[in-house]
């Protein structure tokens, strides 16, 4: 039973690492660029959410503030894209990887300002209590997390299989100038792309503050995302959500069985591993090159 | 008067206009001038070939004229219209396409996808699937392996996707970068008679950048050779196949007294 205990605790966390990891997986096939502001965005979407719900700012309803919050910071991310990343177009990816730790700093610091620096909750009708199976003690706000996470990644699988911009994705990260040749406008494609980046990592934002407190530095999670993304083989969206979920299972495994300490490197430890015995991740779509 | 007022008209009405007319064309290529002021036309309905060694500036100029290189210089007039310097999907939106050297297919998607995004610029979609049906009367192989990921596909099998998925999006003009790049010879054979059944047959436009000289030659109606950047030579194709010139440099028909290193010319070497 504590085994149950600990695995569905560590998947409601990991679900969350999932959706950032995804969002770095996103932005990383269709822009070859890594965003270290992922976990950044997810904070921000957090912090919009709060911004937008909690009576001390706007009192909204919940429910008409998740879509608010999915378009200010899909709004975000796409302006990010256009505003300053094309600007970059062409320039060594290490000059946007770096860019995208600036833009880290830069939205903490709002973030900072804007909402203090001490951490709040959001008032989530996601977080009321618990329910009991047995001797297993699920909070509501974990059921919340896994339930909406599994929705959230059949409509993107439909999203890329069966929607024209979806296959344009695909085909844009793929093959950039082949995409070209089809009259796809590759450009606007990688906007939507961070616009949907951005959106999903609202998405994991909200969902990890209805189950506790945030704060400004929330943000380095996105480090145990992008272990996760590394470890599910980077380059396959099924194997950044996977991924998360290893790491968010570990987590409480390690803490449990192992010396006091030991759970805060434990990921990076199955880091290490993954990358000795198989470089390219555990779900890796790996293609050679045929010359 | 309005009778005599209709003279210029008729006049202009008489000049036959190639569907594609490219007027000193100027590309760089970072710091290198690769196209040095080329004009070439293809009338609708023909085949027009390019021939030219590596580096010559063959597919430059084709990307040139899909826009996603931009001219310096020069004119591309595409029906009446000049497009030089246009957003590559704008082009595609007029009806050209290209079918890029080296196959190029989305490698993860499936045959069928790698199809449907040929049509990406179209939304009717009983236009699109009497496309798709054309594609497979084509090369009814296509047909056969539709579930299939692109990427395991022979290569001959993804040059004929490249070219049927060029062919989605019903286009005007189809500019074809080396078809025969990497084929075996009877592979080659296979895709240009295909070629050929859709010039006569659909009455497709096409402009083929080619170093198999014997194949495009055959079946191109006009026939441009390319030398660092510069058309060297224009002709016919029967006259340029029947040419001394392209006999020796590009049919490798050396004829007696040919000095020794013309046999080690350097042809494509890598890739």
């Amino acid at each position: 039973m504590e085994i149950l205990q600990l695995l569905l605790s560590g998947l409601a966390n990991g679900c969350v690492y999932g959706l950032i990891a995804l969002g770095f997986v996103l932005i990383y096939k269709a822009t070859e660029a890594v965003n270290f502001a992922q976990g950044d965005f997810m904070m921000l979407g957090a912090f919009v959410m709060i911004g937008l719900v909690n009576p001390q700012f706007m009192g909204l309803s919940f429910w008409l503030a998740v879509p608010l919050a999915l378009l200010i910071m899909g709004a975000l991310g796409y302006l990010f894209d256009i505003t300053i990343l094309r600007q970059l177009f062409g320039q060594n990816q290490i000059a946007i990887v770096i860019l995208t730790i600036a833009l880290g700093f830069v939205i903490r610091f709002v973030a900072g300002v804007i909402w203090g620096h001490e951490p709040l909750n959001l008032h989530s009708p996601l977080a009321l209590g618990d329910v009991r199976f047995g001797e297993v003690v699920l909070s509501l706000a974990d059921i919340a997390v896994i339930v909406v996470t599994v929705i959230l990644t059949m409509l993107l699988w439909q999203f890329f299989q069966r929607t024209k911009l979806g296959l344009a994705m695909q085909a844009a990260s793929q093959n950039q100038m082949a995409a070209y040749y089809m009259g796809i406008p590759v450009k606007r494609v990688q906007g939507a792309v961070w616009a949907l980046a951005a959106a999903v990592a609202c998405i994991a934002g909200i969902l990890y503050a209805s189950k506790g407190a945030v704060d400004v530095s929330a943000g380095f999670i996105g480090i145990k995302a992008f272990a996760a993304a590394v470890i599910g083989g980077f380059g396959s969206l099924p194997g950044a959500l996977m991924g998360g979920l290893i790491v968010g299972v570990i987590e409480p495994f390690a803490s449990r069985y192992l010396p006091p300490g030991y759970s805060q490197i434990a990921p990076y430890a199955l880091l290490i591993i993954v990358l000795v015995f198989r470089p390219h991740g555990l779900f890796a779509q790996v293609r050679t090159k045929k010359v | 008067m309005p009778l005599t007022t209709a003279k210029p008209l008729s006049e202009a009405g008489d000049q036959t206009q190639a569907l594609l007319e490219i007027r000193n064309l100027e590309t760089f290529y970072g710091p290198i001038m690769a196209i040095r002021g080329v004009s070439l036309d293809v009338p609708e309905g023909k085949v027009v070939t390019v021939l030219g060694a590596n580096g010559a500036g063959k597919t430059t100029l084709l990307k040139t004229i899909s826009g996603i290189m931009d001219p310096e210089k020069g004119r591309i007039v595409f029906d009446g219209h000049e497009i030089q310097g246009r957003e590559p999907h704008q082009i595609v939106r007029r009806g050209i396409v290209q079918v890029p050297e080296g196959r190029e297919v989305f490698p993860l998607l499936t045959v069928d996808e790698n199809l449907s995004l040929g049509a990406y610029t179209k939304s009717n979609r009983a236009e699109i699937a009497q496309a798709r049906e054309l594609v497979f009367s084509y090369f009814p192989i296509l047909a056969e392996r539709r579930q299939q990921e692109a990427g395991t596909l022979s290569g001959g099998q993804q040059q004929m996707l490249a070219i049927g998925r060029g062919l989605m999006l019903k286009p005007r003009i189809m500019l074809l970068d080396e078809p025969s790049l990497g084929l075996s010879p009877l592979l080659t054979q296979e895709i240009f008679e295909i070629l050929r059944r859709l010039n006569q047959e659909a009455g497709m436009t096409m402009l083929v950048v080619e170093q198999n000289a014997a194949v495009a030659l055959d079946l191109a109606n006009h026939g441009y050779v390319m030398e660092l950047g510069r058309i060297v030579m224009s002709d016919t194709a029967e006259r340029l196949a029947a040419s001394e010139d392209i006999q020796r440099f590009y049919l490798g028909h050396a004829n007696e007294g040919a000095r020794g290193e013309r046999r080690w010319k350097k042809r494509k070497t890598w890739r």
